[in-house]
């Protein structure tokens, strides 16, 4: 929280970038506490690490300040209203826990029973990824390929036009 | 880059082998433990982050090309729809495992193993190529 509004305060974005891992870092430790381990490795591996150095070469290309310009009140209004709106709708959302909750109703209990004997491996989230939802998977990993090659295409392959 | 900083160069050549080494486990123990072909990919990659960040692009790039990167990157992705088409060939669904042996379960192993594989290399060299392409762009 604090991290998030120094984020969106300050004006040096190197210091910005810094903040911002720890931040990712503090959100890796909490899903870590929330036993959700999958999601913090991906935070701190992604978000505290490949992202932070994206940014920082990326800030090689520009200026380490940011021009301080007039303050615009709208995008704080806009920003305000979602937030609160999201606020208002997690008021609906069941406890977390409850053992009837609809997220646990679902489909669910099938994988949790009979992943098992119909996968044959122990960890449940890999099977629902690898196997039930692989169709899914495979378009991630469609993604990531196609978002690698387009900023290749995009700022790596002209480079070679230049070079004599 | 770096190249008067000892502690760095040192530290970071005890690191790397390491951190791959934890790449492999994560990728290999996915089926076991948390972790998965994603998170696997990452932490590869940024064993080769880390070397480029020590010891300049240029001698990570004499250890992977950019046209290695992309041909892996490519041939993960490959990899995961091949895994699908083969188990069209054998008479199931698209991406159904369980004809790949002769057995149900170790159909599933067979094919769960092959796509992570896939995924794995896929986000390992797209990462890879993804910080090689700012680097190269960043002024020196």
């Amino acid at each position: 929280m604090i991290t998030a509004l120094y984020v969106a305060l300050s004006h040096d974005l190197l210091a910005v970038i810094m903040v911002f891992s720890a931040n990712s870092l503090l959100a890796a430790g909490m899903f870590t506490v929330m036993d959700a381990v999958d999601v913090g490795f991906t935070e701190a591996a992604v978000g505290a690490g490949v992202s932070t150095i994206l940014m920082l070469l990326a800030l090689r290309c520009c200026a380490r300040h940011e021009r301080p310009g007039p303050r615009q009140w709208l995008p704080l209004v806009v920003v305000v209203v979602t937030g609160a709106t999201l606020v208002y709708g997690t008021m609906d959302l069941p406890p977390i826990g409850e053992p009837d909750n609809p997220v646990h109703l679902h489909v669910a209990p099938r994988y949790l029973e009979d992943s098992g004997r119909e996968i044959g491996i122990p960890n449940v989230v890999t099977s629902v990824l690898a196997s039930y939802r692989g169709f899914d998977t495979l378009g991630e990993v469609v993604v990531v390929f196609t978002a690698g090659l387009g900023v290749w295409l995009l700022i790596g392959a002209r480079r070679r036009d230049d070079e004599p | 880059m770096i190249r008067d900083v000892v502690i760095l160069r040192v530290v970071s050549k005890f690191l790397i082998p390491v951190i791959m080494l934890f790449a492999l486990y994560v990728q290999f123990h996915g089926e076991l433990g948390p972790g998965g072909a994603f998170q696997a990919g990452v932490i590869m990659a940024s064993a080769f982050i880390l070397h480029m960040l020590v010891f300049g692009l240029e001698s990570t790039r004499r250890i992977v090309s950019v046209t290695w990167l992309r041909a892996c990157a490519a041939a993960g992705a490959l990899l995961y729809g091949g895994v699908g088409i083969a188990g069209l060939l054998l008479g199931g669904n698209y991406l159904e495992y369980n004809v790949l042996a002769t057995d149900p379960a170790a159909g599933q192993h067979v094919g769960i193993i092959l796509i992570e594989l896939g995924v794995g290399l896929t986000v390992a060299s797209t990462m890879v190529l993804l910080i090689f392409t700012f680097a190269d762009r960043a002024p020196r």
